[in-house]
């Protein structure tokens, strides 16, 4: 096992873990950024950093955390490992091409941060005309080419995703047999093929403007200001559903295996995947409503945001529905679950305020909006991603974590994550304008309060880091399925043969048909009918 | 009134604003606590060894039960929602345009400052003085990248954009100091781009716009630049130049060579003299200059205030 051979290496699971090492750098680098940011924020007085130091902390949490972090997150680490697993691959279809994915996400990754950290950039993730291609001087370029270069990453992952759901299931394994984390994944893959190349058109314009003044953006040039907003809205807001829906996925797994239940309205949870996906490239205007776009416009981008958030409300109710009649345990996998469907429905409820035109024009650009995003990007997808990562982590590592201490990180997250970021809401609603270095003294207390939640809140990250570590060399050896759960991943030896299945396995069985009778080797089988 | 968390309220939309988050405020604020309460009641009940009944009802029944259920909550939602859009689209659509005979008030953002002119002359720096009861139109535009005008306290909120004016209106309902921020990112020190707007009761109004008026109308500087900018030259009486009179264009429509018709409005003033080629008056040859890159913004809402008087 060199070194090289990991580097070389054409198996989804090693690529798997080539990216989960890489993805829980930059999280910890991005992490670093918000703790300064809200050191800086615990008196109203710019005192901790200057304003240029704040304004390139906030660019470099946001452009790290989105695109280095979360949209790599679920699909290049649990996905590549659990797509071919789940649906009785030997690999993805196109091995070589995923490995190059890593590379490009890398080479972006390093790329970027060396922009940000030898340089920095301060016109904010979203990167808005005028002020990024005219009155920024700060290295704007670099960054977004490394943004570009991670893009092809995100296309090539999700074109290996459609192509082996597509050719490379097991005999038997029908599009209503898949267990919706396949579904989740296949949606987010679709997105990822169509939308990222609109950011990459985008992120080349604003660099040509930049660089020769020809005018696209500028006003000034003959431009439309506007325009850019609408083409990074048109893959940004598709973007968020990257980051959901494979957290939705791992959710439906995790619940249906602690209650012993089959997914509530299984087909529903699929067709609302795909819902979501479809009419989420739809929605991109809700961003602009008081940008100066057209009030019609604005009434249709309300109304289609207020349908997106049906299928998301399916979800909810399913979810709930799922534990009836269950028989359900409490380990630290379906703690995140459960946090994650409580913290997502009040992020999509929150959501609700700003797709309503008249609340929005207050609400927006606000700390209202920052409460929002991260309800669903951190109190779901990184719930979620966490949850899945100890619910596979037997499979994947071959060792069991300490389940006391699992689902002690698990509580304290979730404490430490409403304590952070539940006061944002309330400034929010108080008028607090979002990406302020400096602000009122009215607001201290809410930040306070923030602030101090965002020190449990590190905490709680920096303990899995620790246990499942420890547990790599020094855990329990894992059965081929310690949870008792359904799906073909299971029926592996932990973690799983180079090969995956020594014989293509061949499915008769619905998806969840818990209680497992279906599964062998299960620690611990259901005691109910 | 004022609700918890929400801050003073001191427009008349405002009002109608809280209105409404207070509504939705309640109604998702029950469908969390439902929802919670399930989770909950569900976790706790049928935890594992729990005696709970979990005696299923045969796989038809139970099919019948889900499909109710799940149009229970498809269709529910849908109506909640619709009601939500369309109140909210309402108030929206409703305050979408100023009243006519607002106060009008220009205002020209800058990293980092708010530059306001009233039209009466006097000039203001990251501070707006406005009466209250009396609908008050703020017509907007940036020098550099874009701002956004955020009055908490009025709940509204519009982006300033740079080459092209945007419109904020209010009627404030009482005399009192508001936050002003600025609501878009906009470069270093974004944060300190705040001031404050100032309602007072109009009998003071008057007397703050008396004591402060020390310099010409927006409309006489516009007309001093009508003149040295040369315009008189071609729109003058008796000029070699055939150019279409500007007397009581504003508001009314034009109809334009390509066919279009356009009403006169602030961004059509703009546009004729930034950029003349892109809307050529119907019976006119395109003889105009561009005087784009030589009039600043504030001169130019000048220019535009003398256009808006001459009759
Ligand atoms: C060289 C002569 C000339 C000069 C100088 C000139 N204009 Fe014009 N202007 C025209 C002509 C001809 C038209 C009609 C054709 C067109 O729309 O371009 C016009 C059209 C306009 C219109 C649209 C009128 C309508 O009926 O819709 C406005 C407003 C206007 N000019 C304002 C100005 C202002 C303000 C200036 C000075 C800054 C100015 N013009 C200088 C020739 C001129
Ligand atoms: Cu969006
Ligand atoms: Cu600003």
């Amino acid at each position: 096992m060199t070194l090289w051979s990991w580097l070389s290496t054409h198996d989804h699971k090693r690529i798997a873990l080539l990216y989960a090492i890489s993805i829980t750098a930059f999280f910890f680098i991005g992490g670093a950024a918000a703790t300064l940011m809200r050191i800086e924020l615990a008196t109203p007085a710019g005192d901790v950093v200057s304003a240029e130091t704040y304004n390139k902390l906030f660019t470099m949490h946001g452009v790290i955390m989105v695109w280095f972090f979360l949209i790599p997150s679920i699909p290049a680490t649990l996905g590549n490992f659990l797509v071919p697993l789940m649906i009785g691959a030997r690999d993805l279809a196109f091995p070589r091409l995923n490995l190059t994915s890593w590379y490009l996400y890398v080479a972006g990754g390093l790329f970027t941060l060396a922009a940000l950290l030898l340089g920095g950039v301060d016109t904010g993730w979203t990167f808005y005309t005028p002020f990024s291609t005219l009155y920024s001087n700060t290295h704007v370029i670099a960054v977004v080419t490394g943004v570009f270069i991670a893009g092809f990453s995100s296309i090539l992952t999700g074109l290996n995703f459609i192509v082996t759901i597509h050719k490379l299931r097991a005999p038997g394994l029908t599009w209503f047999r898949l267990p919706l984390f396949i579904w989740a994944h296949y949606a987010t893959s679709v997105i990822l093929v169509l939308a990222t190349p609109v950011l990459a058109m985008t992120l080349t314009l604003l660099g040509i403007e930049r660089l020769f003044h020809v005018g696209i953006f500028d006003p000034a040039l003959g431009g439309d200001p506007l325009l850019f907003q609408h083409l990074f809205w048109f893959y940004s807001h598709p973007a968020v559903y990257i980051m959901i829906l494979p957290a939705m996925g791992i959710v439906s797994e995790i619940i249906a295996c602690f209650s012993r239940n089959p997914v509530f309205g299984y087909r529903s949870m699929a067709y609302a995947i795909i819902a979501i996906a479809g009419i989420g490239f739809l929605v991109w205007g809700h961003h602009m409503f008081v940008s100066g776009q057209a009030v019609y416009a604005g009434m249709i981008f309300s109304l289609l945001s207020f349908v997106v958030a049906i299928p998301s409300a399916i979800k909810v109710f399913n979810w709930t529905a799922t534990l009836y009649k269950g028989t359900i345990s409490f380990e630290a996998p379906m703690l995140y679950a459960l946090g994650f469907v409580g913290l997502f429905m009040f992020g999509g409820l929150s959501g609700l305020f700003l797709a309503a035109l008249a609340l929005d024009v207050h609400l927006t650009d606000t700390y209202f909006v920052v409460a929002h995003f991260h309800y669903i990007m951190v109190g779901g997808s990184v719930s979620a991603y966490l949850g899945g990562i100890h619910f596979w982590w037997p499979k994947i590592t071959g060792r069991m974590y300490p389940p006391k201490w699992a689902q002690f990180a698990a509580v304290l997250l979730f404490l430490g994550f409403n304590f952070t970021f539940f006061p944002q809401y309330l400034l929010g609603v108080e008028g607090m304008p979002r990406r302020y270095h400096e602000y009122a003294p009215e607001f201290q207390t809410l930040h306070v309060l923030s602030s101090a939640g965002a020190v449990i809140l590190a905490i709680g990250y920096l303990l899995p880091l620790v246990y499942l570590t420890w547990s790599l060399t020094r855990g329990r050896k894992a059965s081929a399925n310690p949870w008792g759960a359904t799906g073909l991943e299971w029926t592996v030896p932990s973690p799983p043969p180079v090969e995956n299945f020594g014989e293509t396995p061949i499915v008769t069985q619905e998806p969840y048909a818990y209680p497992p009778h279906a599964v062998s080797g299960g620690a611990r089988r259901a005691a109910s009918t | 009134m004022k609700l918890p968390f929400l801050p003073e309220v001191a427009s008349t939309l405002g009002e109608r604003v809280d209105a409404l988050f207070a509504a939705v405020a309640l109604v998702t604020g029950a469908v969390a606590l439902a929802v919670v309460a399930l989770l909950v009641i569900f976790a706790l009940k049928y935890r594992r060894g729990s005696r709970a009944d979990r005696r299923r009802a045969p796989e038809a029944v139970r099919l019948r039960i889900e499909r109710r259920l799940e149009v229970a909550w498809i269709g529910i939602p849908m109506l909640l929602f619709s009601a939500a859009f369309a109140w909210a689209a309402a108030l929206y659509f409703d305050h979408a345009a100023p009243p006519d005979g607002a106060l009008e008030i220009a205002v020209v953002a800058k990293q980092w400052m708010w530059k306001l002119q009233h039209a009466t002359g006097q000039r203001e720096i990251d501070e707006l003085h406005v009466p209250v009861g009396i609908p008050v139109k703020l017509v907007m535009t940036s020098q550099d990248a874009i701002h956004s005008f955020y009055i908490p306290a009025f709940r509204l909120k519009q982006d300033v954009l740079p080459g092209r004016y945007t419109v904020l209106w209010f009627t404030a309902t009482h005399a009192g100091e508001y936050h002003l921020f600025c609501a878009e990112y906009c470069g270093t020190d974004h944060s300190r781009m705040i001031g404050r707007v100032v309602a007072l009761d109009p009998a003071q109004f008057q007397r703050w716009l008396a004591a402060n008026n020390a310099e010409p109308t927006m409309a006489a500087r516009g007309e001093a630049l009508f003149g040295a900018l040369g315009c008189g030259g071609c729109h003058g009486p008796g000029s070699a130049v055939r150019a279409p009179p500007l007397e009581g264009l504003y508001g009314r429509p034009v109809a334009l060579a390509d066919g279009r018709t356009v009403t006169a409005d602030e961004r059509y003033l703009r546009d004729a003299i930034l950029l003349p080629a892109k809307e050529v008056v119907a019976g006119y040859a395109p003889v105009m200059p561009s005087f784009s890159g030589q009039i600043p913004e504030g001169d130019l809402l000048d220019l535009i205030a003398y256009l808006k008087r001459v009759t």
